[in-house]
């Protein structure tokens, strides 16, 4: 299918033509522009889990009762056709892929660019380029170094000494009430941000969905939704380290509807 | 030497002559089309063309060019657009009426079979690069649009944008990047022709430099195809690309090609004048301003005041003033003399009084803004980025360039040269245009010697050589023509002088336009005879080429180029010497009416120049090529 | 109107393709503001050669924003500071006097410096011959208003189609990426009628090859700010639409 190098005299290819192609569609994978493909959509899975997961999180203001109810109805999902947690562990399953193909699709189209870039000795001054389209191989690492650690402190419980499986509502605000893990936490989710903001507008140039007239609206969703995860994810360790969330087994809904008032929460 | 010029013009009446000759011309079968090789030198549209079509038909094509890609050659910088007798817009085009136009256009100075050949090849330029994706103008029912340019009473011309050379280039670009991929066609960037090789009377080759490497080498082949572009860079400022030369044309002419009516040069008149002495080239705006714009100059001389501040009765209209039914719609060649005019009387405009004004207060006036904007939106754009000024609020500044020649080296009807084995494409060759070119009329040349003539023609000139192998390249004439080049290189770079080529190529260009340029005299020719040699001689000996013949240099590339420019210019200047009428482009003062216009001598000059080098030391010899006219009917142009 | 100002310019020089470059101080002085920015260098390089000094070499043709030739990296601008302008058509009333001005040459592993400021751009010349063309020999096309052609599709194509091939948009990429390039080239024909008989098997030649030599787009936008013609990014969506489209579809007729 693709000619040899067409017989114009060139400097040597930075990346060799694939020699040996995979069967369909895998052999999509193999082209940059298959895997730019590979990480919008597997990036709009990671989004939807990011939304899902930071609306669930808003169950943390309901009260350890909600929170312990969701977490019940995310793992009977499904049960009136295949056992228990099944259809959990298929999205998880599903989300570890998504986030290795990301990952990998990542690294492997950064190596080739490197490859293929040479640097401005006296520097350059970028006119479109933002902070985030900049960052996104700084975010991306970010994140991933934040995904294992969040993992770690509420899913495996190694790092926390009062972990108590089971009792998510406990287990966050126990975390989230030490400061440094906060700081984790509000640093690791402005990567995110800036990560999906780009990702978002991005997305839709991979993935060729581009129409002149609407184009104008992909900055507007890129920023929404990148805001609307800021603000909801940060919330949480704000309102742990405020006191808002606590662990004294009244939500912070009924405290705020019934009026008690919140006693010290402020200094903790 | 050289006994009549003969062009091989087929016998048979005009419009089946080239349909016959195509009949009768041998051909050479596919099977044996791989054992011809051919080198193409120049990618532009006449070079681009051949070559993609060459290497379709079967033949082994090389192509030389000293752009790092094909696609930059200067057939790019083409903005107006393309004739084409398609008459689809049903005002009364035809083929003959485009021959016929140009043949006026040229002021009965081109050879009649050759142009009614061009007229009728045009429409299949159209639909050759229509097919090929040339995003040429559409009306909104998805057909073709035209215009009518450069005073033509039809609308016949084709365009894309203001980029019609660009679009038409790029199409033939691909057409020959394809055949590169196949293999058809091998591709030299960054190869500079230096010489001809000849052996036993034929062109079997030339000889080139690696601009990057310096590296000398020579390349055999069956037939040699020139085309390699205009020499408008004897003027040094022209709109031409700076790179643009007479190299490969002129050392085809010192090994024996005829060089014809090298004083034929066309002038536009809407370019940007020069602003400073470190000028490096001037910028042509499209001749559509002139539909709107009104040109005009201060009746007073050395007038200092700002356009705004002279009120419309201390004004010169002096287009409109002369020309009342044409206007400012004259002919390019009238526009332009007439500006000269009035800017040598002291009453130019601008810093350095270098200009007349294209006033477009009156059209802003009567259609809006808007409108104006709408159709030259673009232009105006160039215009302020290049000067600084808006020309919605001051009247552009304008003054005519150098633009395009129309000499150049002598071709028969099947545009091979008096050498055999050597044709020329395109405006290296003198052949369609007469002492004039028409608007839009230059793309179309070269497209059609590319696409549609020399594909049939040099089979009919290889056809005698079936089973002869390509000269080897150990034979002594490559050697030579080697050595030659080598030697050169090296000459220029032990003078050692103390002026840069710029400098001389400037000092050129001053004198050619001033004694060869828009008006000639035989005082001012005979002036240019004399300091001409003597300037050459200066930068023979006291130009600096700094560095060394192995890497990639660019004095040392100019060095050649602009030693054969002053040869070229003194031929100029003979030229025009020798041709005692004014046509087209060629305007001497002893020879004009009572009113100042232009006037021919058909009896005497209805003939091609052509001139045959000597040896350096020894003028050229010109010889004639009778032009016979059975189809029109001379007439004195008037625009009045 | 026309002023004279004084800059001082660090441009990159490099004897050859393998030698080790640098940024060389130069202070020009008495510029018309009037002069265009190659018109500077040529100043430059008169009194350069005057000095007994080696010319800058930069390479350059038409000057009228049309050939491509020219390409210089103007304090970290692709073409310099003015949008929608080759370095030819820049002017030095687009800078201050007394400016401090870094030349440098377009940087890519694909794009290798020749010398000075001159690089080899041929890889785009390899991404054309893989497929940026129409198959139609010489004579045999139809006739031309026989296929009519929405005018907003000519339009658009011709958008494409404006490209000069300069490299700006590679120069200008934080990846190397020739996306634009590739794109613009792409979508010029596959938006045509005359394009479709080959528009997947163009696609995945011209995309793979450009892969082979350009790294890969992350879509900071940087190439259409500098791109002299302006030409959008949506064509390169378009393209890595048609791409994938094209994968399934050659997977097809591939049997």
């Amino acid at each position: 299918m693709v000619q040899p190098l067409a017989r114009v005299s060139t400097p040597p290819p930075v990346r060799s033509m694939m020699n040996s192609r995979l069967p369909w569609p895998l052999s999509i994978y193999q082209t940059a522009v298959g895997k730019k493909w590979v990480m919008g959509l597997t990036g709009l899975a990671l989004l939807g889990f990011v939304v899902v997961h930071m609306i669930g999180n808003l169950h943390l203001y309901e009260g350890p009762r909600q929170v312990h109810e969701y977490a019940e109805t995310l793992r009977n999902l499904g049960t009136d056709v295949i056992p228990r947690t099944w259809a959990l562990w298929c999205l998880r399953i599903g989300l570890i892929a998504a986030f290795g193909l990301h990952i990998h699709s990542a690294y492997s189209l950064t190596r080739m660019s490197m490859n293929a870039d040479q640097r401005y000795v006296g520097g350059r001054n970028y006119i479109v380029a933002n902070f985030a389209s900049r960052t996104m191989r700084w975010t991306g690492p970010i994140i991933g170094l934040y995904l294992f650690y969040h993992l770690a402190d509420l899913t495996w419980g190694w790092f926390n000494p009062d972990f108590v499986r089971g009792d998510p509502y406990h287990n966050v605000v126990e975390s989230l009430s030490s400061l440094p893990v906060a700081i984790i936490y509000i640093v690791a989710n402005v990567a995110l941000a800036v990560h999906i903001f780009h990702g978002t507008w991005s997305m839709f140039q991979s993935l060729g969905i581009n129409s002149p007239r609407y184009n104008h609206l992909r900055r507007y969703l890129a920023g929404g939704l990148a805001g609307i995860i800021l603000v909801g994810n940060l919330s949480f360790p704000i309102f742990v380290q405020a006191g808002v969330i606590d662990d004294d087994g009244r939500s912070f809904l009924e405290e705020l509807f019934h009026g008690e008032s919140v006693s010290g929460g402020e200094h903790q | 030497m050289i006994g009549s010029l003969d062009a091989r013009v087929p016998p048979g009446s005009l419009d089946n002559k080239w349909t016959d000759h195509k009949f009768s011309m041998r051909l050479v079968n596919p099977n044996n089309k791989r054992r011809f090789d051919i080198i193409v030198v120049g990618s532009g549209l006449a070079g681009a063309s051949a070559a993609a079509s060459l290497g379709e038909l079967g033949y082994r094509v090389k192509v030389l060019t000293y752009h790092d890609s094909p696609r930059r050659a200067h057939s790019i910088a083409a903005q107006g657009g393309i004739n084409a007798a398609k008459n689809y817009q049903n005002d009364g085009d035809s083929v003959f009426r485009l021959f016929y136009d140009t043949i006026k256009g040229g002021d009965y100075r081109s050879r009649e079979a050759n142009v009614y050949r061009l007229a009728e090849v045009s429409a299949d330029i159209i639909d050759q690069a229509t097919a090929q994706g040339v995003p040429f103008a559409r009306e909104y029912g998805g057909l073709l649009d035209n215009r009518s340019f450069g005073g033509a009473q039809v609308s016949r011309t084709f365009y894309a944008r203001g980029q019609t050379g660009q679009q038409l280039l790029l199409g033939a670009y691909s057409a020959l990047m394809r055949q590169v991929a196949v293999g058809a066609v091998e591709l030299h960037t960054r190869s500079e022709m230096l010489e001809l090789v000849m052996h036993d009377g034929r062109a079997v080759g030339v000889v080139t430099r690696d601009l990057i490497s310096g590296e000398v080498q020579a390349h055999a082949a069956h037939a040699v195809v020139l085309a390699t572009g205009g020499y408008g860079n004897v003027y040094f400022l022209s709109t031409n690309a700076k790179m643009c030369n007479v190299t490969a044309a002129w050392r085809a002419h010192r090994k024996g090609a005829l060089f014809a009516n090298p004083c034929y040069t066309q002038i536009h008149p809407t370019c940007i004048p020069a602003s400073d002495d470190f000028q490096s080239k001037l910028t042509l705006m499209s001749e559509s301003l002139r539909n709107d714009g009104r040109i005009w100059v201060p009746q007073m001389h050395d007038d200092v005041r700002g356009p705004h501040e002279i009120p419309d009765a201390e004004r010169d209209y002096f287009l409109e003033r002369k020309y009342p039914a044409f206007g400012n719609l004259v002919p390019r060649d009238v526009a332009s003399r007439n500006a000269k005019t009035v800017v040598d009387q002291g009453r130019g405009v601008g810093p350095l009084r270098n200009g007349v004004y294209l006033d477009f207060t009156d059209a802003i006036r009567r259609d809006g803004e808007q409108v104006i904007r709408g159709k030259y939106g673009n232009l105006f754009d160039m215009y302020e980025r290049i000067t600084g000024e808006n020309p919605y609020r001051v009247p552009m500044r304008i003054y005519p360039a150098t633009h395009y020649t129309m000499g150049g080296l002598w071709v028969d009807y099947e545009l091979m040269s008096n050498v055999s084995g050597l044709f020329v494409l395109g405006e290296a060759n003198f052949s369609d245009h007469g002492a004039n070119r028409l608007g839009a009329s230059a793309l179309m040349q070269g497209l059609a010697d590319g696409y549609f003539v020399l594909p049939y023609t040099i089979g009919n000139y290889l056809a005698d050589y079936l089973g002869e192998s390509v000269l080897s390249l150990s034979e002594p004439v490559f050697q030579a023509a080697k050595h030659q080049v080598v030697d050169d290189a090296q000459r220029w770079l032990s003078i050692k002088g103390t002026c840069s080529v710029d400098h001389y190529h400037r000092e050129l260009g001053k004198l050619v336009w001033n004694c060869i340029g828009m008006s000639r005299s035989r005082s001012g020719l005979e002036k240019a005879l004399v300091e001409i040699p003597a300037l050459e001689e200066e930068y023979r000996s006291n130009v600096r080429v700094l560095g060394s013949a192995d890497t990639l240099n660019q004095s040392l590339e100019k060095a050649g180029r602009v030693a054969d420019l002053f040869e070229l210019a003194e031929l100029m200047a003979r030229d025009a010497l020798a041709r005692e009428e004014s046509c087209g482009g060629h305007f001497r003062e002893e020879h004009q009416t009572e009113e100042g216009e232009a006037r021919r001598d058909d009896a005497n000059f209805a003939h091609v120049a052509a001139w045959e080098w000597n040896g350096e030391d020894t003028p050229q010899t010109r010889h004639q090529e009778e032009l016979e006219f059975e189809n029109v009917e001379l007439v004195q142009r008037s625009y009045k | 109107m026309s002023r004279t100002c004084n800059f001082t310019l660090d441009v990159w020089r490099q004897a050859g393709p393998t030698a080790e470059g640098k940024l060389v101080a130069y202070e020009v002085n008495d510029i018309s503001t009037d002069a265009s920015f190659l018109e500077m260098l040529d100043v430059l390089n008169e009194r350069l050669i005057e000095s007994g000094e080696e010319p800058i070499v930069f390479e350059s043709d038409c000057r009228e924003g049309i050939c491509g030739t020219c390409g210089l990296m103007i304090n970290g601008q692709a073409h310099g500071p003015q949008k929608g302008t080759a370095t030819c058509q820049l002017h030095m009333r687009s800078f201050n006097d007394g400016d401090h001005i870094v030349v440098e040459p377009w940087r890519a592993t694909s794009f290798p410096v020749l010398r000075d400021l001159a690089v080899d751009r041929s890889a785009l010349d390899a991404i054309v011959a893989a497929g940026g063309y129409i198959t139609v020999n010489t004579g045999a096309a139809p006739d031309a208003n026989l296929i009519p052609i929405p005018k907003t599709t000519a339009d658009t194509a011709f958008d494409a189609a404006a490209c000069i091939g300069c490299g700006a948009c590679v120069a200008a990429c934080p990846n190397s990426a020739a996306q634009l390039f590739a794109a613009a080239k792409l979508q010029h024909l596959n938006l045509l009628p005359q394009g479709q008989a080959e528009r997947w098997s163009r696609t995945e030649a011209m995309v793979e090859t450009m892969e082979a030599f350009f790294g890969s787009c992350t879509n900071h936008g940087e190439c259409e700010e500098a791109c002299p013609k302006e030409i959008s990014v949506d064509f390169i969506a378009w393209a890595n639409r048609d791409f994938i489209k094209a994968k399934v579809k050659n997977r097809k007729l591939a049997g």
